[in-house]
């Protein structure tokens, strides 16, 4: 094949793949500006499920609790997991290589079963369903995104800038704070955006924790749409993933997450 | 400033021994060499002086304190890196001032020593560059202003310029030496090059296997290397292989070489190739020895040059400035002369 068949074949397989990713996203934001409630076309612009949305208490409540869950989340799952890649980092002990090991079998476990071994285990040690549950099962959903993403970063850190501050006097604190963490800032920062994506994203493990009538957001959208469709979850969702988006950027942008510009 | 003594000092990794039973003092003010090759635990040496390691066996004292218990940011050393180990996300003069600021010094006295530390290694206007900014040779003397900015009782060198070209390298070695002298620190480095630990110290200590087999002015331990390892890496050595007979040494082909004149007893000889002189005819007079060999090689290397002869299978090598060198044709027949004084008697045959 010719260079020009390989390009143009390049492009046509990158367009797809932009279209599959954005353009059920695209349909939905438009829809959310459709006056119908059927999805009825032709499309008459109108705001009305957004106003309307402004007055349904239960999803507004249910999008705060979410956003604040995932906050408790991702300052969580950041800390404990930037921690403990240092450390492994740091130090060899006995046990170290297994720990590794384990900590990426929970990804591949399914949710479903992850969840279902959870509510068994809460209500074994009495703490039941409810909002710390939730937490508590975000939080060790995140933490191994949160390692793998600190680790790889710290795997272009030389140890030997760490010796240098010691030997300047700085004791174990001010080493970390001072040239340990600046050097990994962009993989704590991606790290904490996949943990409050991990438990922002959260349903299944949400579902079995979260009692009724005090779901996160995707647990409430669920139950709607069993109800039945309503264009308010549009509008609900536009503005999550514009939201996200942003922050997203933002942070592309400063952590250079996804490669040098 | 202060000296530096350890003491039976004893370190294992596992099952390997880096170092054995080591005892040596570092004198105040000095500029001492570590020399050894890979493996030979100069470099686990100077990180136990450092602080970094902690012996199994033995003591470290600094100005006549033990601080084998001390961990490296509480005892007071300036530490240069084979990479130079700036950091990354400071610039020049916050690379230099990070030690006075965990002293907190205060901002004016870290400014004004910062300063002159810049000033000392002639980076005056450098102070608001990053590190990825420097050449090799600029990084290098922002990590030794880093190192010195703090007045530490002793700076430890590891293998400060083997990251540099050697033009470079030359300039850094007279840089080093000059600043050393200026400020009178007690300095231990660990090198590998030879001729740098030559060229820069007044003292140096051979290790190989976790031991010391020698320490002493470079000029002493170069001309009277007390082992077979310590004459052959330190410098360049011809052995000689035979046995002596009183004030003779009666090569393995029966010639019969005088020896130096010496007390003690010594059990291997060699000589140095700047030592030999070779030529066409044989030289006469007391106290030069004379081999027969054939000449095999010529290598020209600008100022100097280097011969190699060979003689009932062993090989010689000769150095001298290349004008000084006769001009003697490949494989013909040569002789190697030698002032008996300057024949290198080893007491040890290792």
């Amino acid at each position: 094949m010719s260079a020009l068949a390989y390009r143009t074949l390049g492009l046509i397989w990158l367009g797809a793949v932009l279209f599959f990713l954005y353009a059920p996203i695209l349909v939905m934001a438009a829809m959310s500006f459709n006056a119908s409630e059927f999805y009825q076309l032709p499309f008459r612009f109108s705001t009305q499920w957004y106003a309307r949305l402004a007055d349904n208490q239960e999803i507004l409540d249910a999008a705060a609790r979410s956003v604040l869950i995932a906050l408790c989340v991702t300052a969580i799952a950041t800390t404990l997991g930037s921690m403990a890649s240092i450390a492994m980092f740091r130090h060899e002990f006995r046990g170290k290589r297994l720990l590794q090991v384990l900590l990426f079998p929970p990804i591949a476990i399914p949710w479903l079963i992850t969840g279902t071994a959870m509510l068994i285990f809460f209500f074994g040690v009495g703490l039941g369903r409810g909002t710390p549950a939730v937490i508590i099962g975000h939080v060790a959903l995140a933490i191994p995104y949160v390692i793998v993403v600190v680790t790889a970063r710290l795997a272009t850190f030389d140890p030997t800038l760490e010796e240098a501050a010691r030997a300047l006097g700085a004791d174990a604190w001010t080493v970390t704070r001072r040239v340990t963490l600046p050097w990994i800032a962009p993989g704590i920062v991606a790290g904490a955006l996949f943990a409050f994506a991990v438990s922002f994203d959260q349903f299944v493990v949400s579902y079995f924790l979260s009692e009724p009538g005090d779901s996160t957001l995707p647990v409430l959208i669920y139950t709607a749409i069993r109800k039945g469709f309503t264009p308010e979850i549009n509008a609900i969702s536009t503005i999550i993933i514009t939201l996200s988006m942003t922050v997203m950027l933002i942070a592309a942008r400063y952590s250079k997450f996804g490669g040098d510009r | 400033m202060a000296h530096v003594d350890v003491t039976n000092l004893t370190k294992t990794f596992g099952t390997f021994t880096a170092l054995d039973d080591v005892t040596m003092d570092f004198p105040d003010g000095g500029f001492f060499a570590l020399l050894g090759p890979s493996g030979s635990g100069k470099t686990t040496l100077l990180r136990t002086i450092a602080g970094f390691l902690f012996p199994d066996r033995g003591a470290v004292c600094i100005g006549g304190q033990p601080v084998s218990a001390v961990p490296v940011e509480k005892r007071d050393v300036g530490m240069m890196f084979q990479n130079y180990a700036l950091f990354p996300n400071m610039t020049v003069a916050d690379n230099i001032g990070f030690g006075l600021r965990v002293r907190r010094v205060g901002a004016a006295e870290e400014r004004r020593r910062v300063g002159a530390a810049l000033e000392l290694v002639q980076l005056g206007d450098l102070g608001n560059r990053r590190p990825h900014q420097l050449s090799g040779g600029q990084r290098q003397r922002v990590a030794l202003a880093r190192a010195i900015v703090t007045n530490p009782r002793v700076l430890l060198l590891d293998e400060p310029l083997s990251a540099l070209d050697k033009a470079l390298r030359i300039d850094m070695q007279i840089e080093l030496k000059r600043i050393q002298r200026e400020i009178g620190i007690t300095t231990i480095f660990v090198t590998h090059d030879q001729e740098e630990a030559m060229t820069l110290s007044d003292r140096i200590g051979i290790l190989r296997a976790g031991r010391v087999v020698q320490s002493g002015p470079p000029r002493d331990v170069y001309n009277a290397p007390q082992d077979l390892f310590t004459a052959g890496f330190l410098g360049d050595a011809n052995l000689l292989e035979g046995h002596a007979d009183g004030t003779h040494l009666v090569l393995t082909d029966g010639t019969r070489i005088e020896l130096p004149v010496r007390p003690g007893v010594f059990e291997a000889f060699a000589v140095r190739p700047e030592s030999l002189t070779l030529s066409a005819d044989r030289p006469r007079g007391a106290g030069i020895n004379a081999i027969p060999a054939v000449l095999r090689q010529r290598i020209f290397a600008g100022a100097m040059a280097t011969c190699i002869a060979e003689r009932a299978g062993q090989s010689f090598k000769v150095v001298a400035r290349d004008r000084d060198m006769p001009d003697l044709p490949e494989n013909g027949e040569v002789w190697l002369s030698w002032d008996r004084d300057s024949t290198l008697t080893i007491p040890h045959a290792s």
